[in-house]
């Protein structure tokens, strides 16, 4: 009833036509999606922050509290620092061509940094000049897993974190995305006494059992062992990048507040 | 399971097919074209009669909303579905009928998933890959090749969207409960009053979790059975 050519010719058709109605809907739809996930990336930065927003209320929200994006090379130097202007993120220091911090997908800087590119941006958020806060990305069970942890001023202490999966079990793995799991890491802390790099490390058994000490781990979770030991990995991967970024800041800190304690000792002398 | 299923499900149809030629068959809603949407909800219900879509069925229902979203989804598709393979019928080649079946479902589920995640971003993130799933879903093809390619477009799309209301008919029955129980709520709005919890009331956990959902399901066919004595098997 059918011959061949006509089969030939009918796929082909209804290939062609289905391929037209799907190109043309994604086209379409493109720039809402691409809004939606910007929404979401800055309800995850303002998460990390320590404030739950709404999709609604989100842009203008992170307009407020983000009051700069910088973003930092691998030596840990400032390249650019972007600030909002009347809402409308302008750069102001560094290398104006460089793209804003909110636009660095850190999956493409970190497969550059791996493969030996020197050439990387890694970005950072600041939270009203108190808070800052670097994404995170790495590999779980079944697929990617990402996060945004929120340092303080003497960028060690960790005041914030959250955590997102593309599918981890549910029940298992998935749970590192409760608040219950990423409520842990608030006043833990990435560098030892000495000022040595310890990263935080998801302990199974918990963190009492965690050898560097119980501040720099947290509890990981029960059956969900392949994904904890990726959020491990991810922390210590992503924030080794960050290190010298860490460490120049803590010496800048540092120095600040020595020369205020100076300032302060020097007062009764001259009395 | 899923041919198993198909048998029964094109013997349900064929009373519905019998070709009467009357006056009444040009009219839109028809008594004839209203009880294609009506008998999925009761003797011919895809979830509880023929026992297809049960893996979404257990997956989407903790919580009302992406129940509500998914049930939206599931009819649209099977609606369209089946008034596009109704109105190619007598051109699809039988040799490769399935896969222009298929061909069409996975065109409109990716349709849907593309505007969920343009105006619904959080339902969507919750619904996950279970809106990718509804190709997968053997309603949808059951409804194709037992009723869209043997007649014409708008009883196959009543039937659509017949099957799909009667399949969210039971996610929403299902989501109902589990969200009432499962965490208190009704579509996020707390329903169990505060003075409840301090009387000594707590949510009961398993009601979140996927067995729950199983159980919930099999009292929904036990009740449905028990007022349709023919649907009993001897």
């Amino acid at each position: 009833m059918f011959s061949n050519k006509y089969i030939f010719l009918y796929t082909s058709g209804l290939v062609v036509a289905v391929a037209v109605v799907l190109a043309l809907t994604a086209i379409l739809l493109q720039p809402m999606q691409e809004r939606n996930r910007e929404v979401a990336k800055m309800q995850e930065i303002l998460k990390a922050a320590g404030q739950t927003v709404s999709s609604e209320e989100a842009v203008e929200i992170y307009n407020d509290l983000i009051t700069a994006e910088w973003t930092v090379d691998r030596q840990g130097a400032l390249v650019s620092e972007y600030r909002n202007v009347k809402s409308d993120w302008k750069a102001v220091d560094g290398n104006l061509k460089a793209p804003r911090a909110f636009d660095c997908d850190l999956k493409t800087q970190l497969g550059q940094a791996a493969s030996g590119s020197k050439d990387v941006l890694f970005p950072v958020f600041v939270c009203r000049d108190s808070l800052y806060i670097v994404p995170l990305q790495g590999k779980g069970l079944w697929g990617p897993i990402w996060g945004y942890l929120a340092l303080g001023k003497d960028f060690n202490t960790v005041w914030g974190a959250t955590f997102g999966h593309k599918g981890e079990t549910p029940g298992l793995g998935a749970e590192i995305a409760e608040d219950a799991f990423q409520q842990q890491f608030i006043g833990k802390q990435l560098f030892d006494t000495l000022g040595g790099f310890t990263s935080i490390t998801v302990q199974k058994g918990g963190a009492d059992k965690y050898a560097g000490g119980s501040e720099h781990a947290v509890d990981a979770i029960s059956g969900g062992t392949m994904t904890s030991n990726g959020v491990t990995a991810m922390l210590s991967d992503c924030l080794e990048y960050y290190r010298p970024f860490f460490q120049n800041m803590k010496a800048r800190m540092q120095a600040e507040a020595d020369t205020a304690a100076v300032a302060e000792q020097q007062v009764p002398v001259l009395e | 399971m899923k041919e198993k299923d198909m048998k029964r499900q094109e013997k349900a149809p064929a009373k519905v097919q019998s070709p009467k030629p009357s006056g009444e068959e040009n009219r839109l809603f028809s008594a004839k074209n209203l009880k294609l949407l009506s008998r999925p909800f009761g003797a011919d219900n895809p979830v509880t009669v023929q026992v297809l879509g049960i893996c979404s069925a257990l997956a989407v229902t903790v919580k009302l909303q992406p129940a509500l979203v998914m049930a939206v989804s599931v009819i649209v598709v099977t609606g369209f579905s089946n008034l596009i393979i109704s109105l190619l019928r007598n051109t699809i080649p039988p040799r490769i009928r399935i896969i222009v079946q298929l061909t069409v479902i996975a065109t409109l589920v990716i349709l849907v998933d593309q505007v969920l995640k343009a105006v619904a971003y959080d339902v969507s993130k919750q619904l996950s890959v279970f809106v990718g799933l509804i190709i997968t879903n053997c309603i949808v093809m059951g409804r194709l090749e037992a009723f869209a390619m043997a007649n014409k477009p708008w009883p196959a799309f009543l039937d659509g969207i017949g099957n799909g209301a009667g399949y969210g008919f039971i996610l929403i029955v299902v989501a109902f409960l589990r969200e009432l129980f499962g965490s208190g709520t009704l579509l996020g709005f707390k329903v169990i009053p505060e003075s409840f919890y301090q009387a000594g009331y707590v949510n009961n956990g398993l009601f979140i979790l996927p067995p729950m959902a199983l159980i919930v399901l099999g009292v929904i066919i036990w009740v449905h059975r028990s007022f349709n004595p023919n649907l009993i098997e001897k």
